[in-house]
């Protein structure tokens, strides 16, 4: 079983609904990645999606499109952000890593040659933002060869039809988007996409996360009600971005992270 | 039949062609890379505009729009002095820049508009370079009572401060994008966001022939009135085909709306001018086709300048309009096809046709359609006098003094 499936198994053991925490590797250099990751981990988060850094982030808000200016310019790439990894997998064996990026970095690295280099590192799954299923087959085809599970997105205004498109090849978890938007946007409606979150669950029979618009300890509790597992990633990049060159960005995100974790558990 | 009686939009999707495939794509290229969110809108966009290629009202509310509101047709001209001064084959000059609002771009917003009046959008966006492409939506969105906003680089707002100022008078909120490099590529993500999420009353037209599918085909469609103008015009005031086309290609609608309907003419030849800025060796261009390769942006693959570990690369040219690391995917295809042939011209030729045009003919034009001058000013001083080119004239270019004069260190 991948860390992935471990993990929500074992959330289901024990009747707790998962905590996936973002955060843009490489902000504000990649030396305080793997730091700011076993922050997370400290504060409860079950698994950690790292933003890899691309210069034209569509699908994201300001906050996290800020977050990758700071981290390429401080030098980030794929392949640096792959050494990030390695570097926190040699001390957490067990917390599943996912890779959330867009799809020119990979295809430049070519999609062979960073399946094998990720597994090696230590990725556990990947969610490419601008890859839908009927532009990921050979991407998944290679990432699965090396286990990595591949995330794929279900949206507010997917058909049935898209939904199972996405179940084909979806694996790991499905990333449920609440809100037509971009990340760090309005507020997630949880009441409007509850009905859809159950035929998603039920069609892909994989753990269903929910993701955009979650920023607080309340928002993320009655997010969590609906869902196996919430995402909250603009609200950590904020911290980060506020404590840009201090001692206490890990400490901050640490103490945040623990805040969401009360909430979802209460 | 004549020019003015000729139907506009008789052809349906593809027809000459078989591209793009059912999902978008032109070989390799082209396509939907965009996240889910975005999927049902692009469908819905695909199945409206299939419907209304087939509708004959729409498509005579397009015709009537492109004769009385546009002005179409626009001429084909003979370049006489010129061609004369060049001595070489003979160019004739295919005058979009007489088109209401002084560029191809308005053929493209009218049609994108009217698709959203039918789609029952009441809002419009956009984004721009130059500003050409902003302009002709705000005109369009003005005349049908849409509200409008325009995304632009701070930088290029910068720099193109009369559309600027056009678009605002024509009741236009212009929205400064101070993301990433300033320019076209940023206000087409800025864009892209307000869209997913605005889809449910918001139309994005679209200025190019790049973006996720049906956009590629759709602005091309819309676009290739003037190759089917021009062809008609060839045949009627010169008795036959042209040797070849030439259009500059920035994302490439002028260039693919030129050369579309000729595409199955075998002896005609196609070339696509890209920026070259500074000269290709100096790395300040903004010439994919010709220095970039294969990648994934804006919801398409296609050629682009992008660096070692795939990031998009700042590009350079005098000309905002041509000022993107991308190009539309069917330009990729026609090159790696070998249907289409792609060169570069720097700033400095594009200034020089600029001037000789300008002197010579007594038109002005947009720095963008320099590119394809100066590259057809080459071109023709290899062919022989009783051989004849047709040269896409995209805009007029009363935009671009400031830029001219201020290279001339003048101060208007």
């Amino acid at each position: 079983m991948s860390r992935i499936a471990d993990s929500f198994a074992e959330l289901s053991r024990s009747q707790r609904k998962g905590l996936i925490t973002f955060i843009t590797a490489g902000d504000p250099d990649l030396d305080a990645t793997p730091g700011f990751m076993h922050a997370l981990v400290r504060g409860g988060a079950d698994i950690i999606e790292l933003g890899v850094p691309f210069s034209d982030p569509m699908a994201d808000g300001e906050t996290i499109q800020r977050a990758s200016e700071r981290a390429l310019a401080a030098g980030a790439s794929l392949g640096l952000v792959l050494d990030c990894v390695a570097n926190f997998r040699a001390q957490d064996k067990t917390t599943p890593v996912v890779l959330m990026g867009y799809l020119n970095p990979i295809e430049r690295m070519g999609s062979k040659t960073f399946a094998q280099a990720a597994h090696k590192a230590g990725v556990d799954g990947l969610l490419v933002v601008d890859a839908p299923p009927e532009e990921a087959l050979e991407l998944n085809r290679e990432v699965t060869r090396m286990g990595l599970d591949q995330i794929f997105l279900v949206a507010p205004n997917s058909s049935e039809s898209r939904i199972a498109r996405v179940c084909e090849l979806a694996s790991g978890f499905v990333y449920f988007v609440a809100v037509k938007g971009v990340t760090g946007g309005k507020a997630a409606a949880v009441g409007d996409v509850q009905q859809l979150i159950e035929t998603t669950r039920a069609m892909a029979d994989l753990p269903v996360g929910i993701g955009f618009g979650i920023r607080t300890p309340e928002a993320a509790a009655r997010a969590a009600a609906i869902a196996d597992a919430i995402i909250v990633g603009s609200a950590l990049v904020e911290l980060i971005e506020s404590n840009a060159g201090s001692e206490t960005g890990a400490s901050a995100i640490e103490t945040f992270t623990a805040s969401l974790r009360e909430a979802i558990d209460a | 039949m004549t020019a003015n009686s000729e139907p506009y939009l008789s052809a349906s999707l593809g027809d000459q062609t078989g591209f793009p495939d059912a999902n978008g794509h032109f070989g390799p290229y082209g396509g939907r890379f965009v996240a889910e969110t975005l999927m049902g809108p692009l469908l819905e966009l695909e199945a409206a505009y299939h419907k209304y290629m087939g509708d004959e009202s729409f498509l005579n509310e397009l015709d009537e729009d492109l004769r009385h509101y546009v002005g179409r047709p626009s001429p084909l001209y003979h370049a006489r002095r010129w061609s004369q001064e060049i001595g070489g084959a003979q160019i004739y000059l295919k005058r979009e820049d007489l088109n209401h609002t002084g560029a191809h771009k308005v053929n493209n917003t009218v049609g994108q508009a009217l698709l959203a009046k039918r789609m029952g959008k009441p809002r419009v966006i956009a984004e721009t370079g130059a500003g050409q492409h902003g302009v002709a939506t705000a005109t369009v969105a003005a005349r049908l009572g849409m509200s409008c906003r325009v995304y632009m680089g701070a930088d290029d707002i910068q720099r193109q401060s009369i559309n600027v100022f056009r678009m605002k008078l024509l009741g236009a909120e212009v929205e400064a994008v101070n993301s990433g490099s300033r320019t076209l590529k940023d206000a087409l993500n800025e864009a892209m966001r307000d869209w997913v999420a605005n889809v449910d009353d918001t139309f994005y037209i679209i200025g190019t022939v790049a973006g996720p599918h049906p956009y590629p085909a759709m602005v091309r469609d819309f676009q290739s009135v003037i190759g089917r103008e021009a062809r008609m015009q060839c045949l009627d005031q010169v008795g036959r085909l042209p040797d070849a086309l030439v259009a500059c290609v920035g994302g490439g609608s002028n260039a693919i709306g030129l050369f579309y309907p000729f595409i199955n003419d075998e002896e005609v030849e196609m070339i696509g001018v890209e920026a070259g800025g500074e000269g290709i060796l100096s790395g300040l261009h903004a010439a994919p086709l010709s220095a970039g390769r294969p990648g994934v942006l804006h919801g398409n693959r296609t050629y682009l300048m992008q660096d070692e570990s795939g990031q998009i690369e700042a590009t350079h040219s005098i000309s905002a309009g041509l000022d993107y690391p991308g190009v539309g995917p069917e330009h990729a295809w026609l090159k790696d096809s070998g249907r289409a042939q792609y060169e570069t011209v720097t700033d400095d030729e594009a200034l020089e046709a600029f001037a000789r045009v300008t002197l010579l003919e007594g038109i002005m034009p947009a720095l963008e359609s320099s590119h394809a001058l100066a590259y057809a000013q080459k071109l023709a001083q290899s062919m022989a006098q009783d051989k004849f080119l047709v040269v896409n004239l995209s805009g007029r270019g009363d935009k671009d003094i400031q830029t001219v004069a201020a290279l001339n260190k003048i101060t208007l």
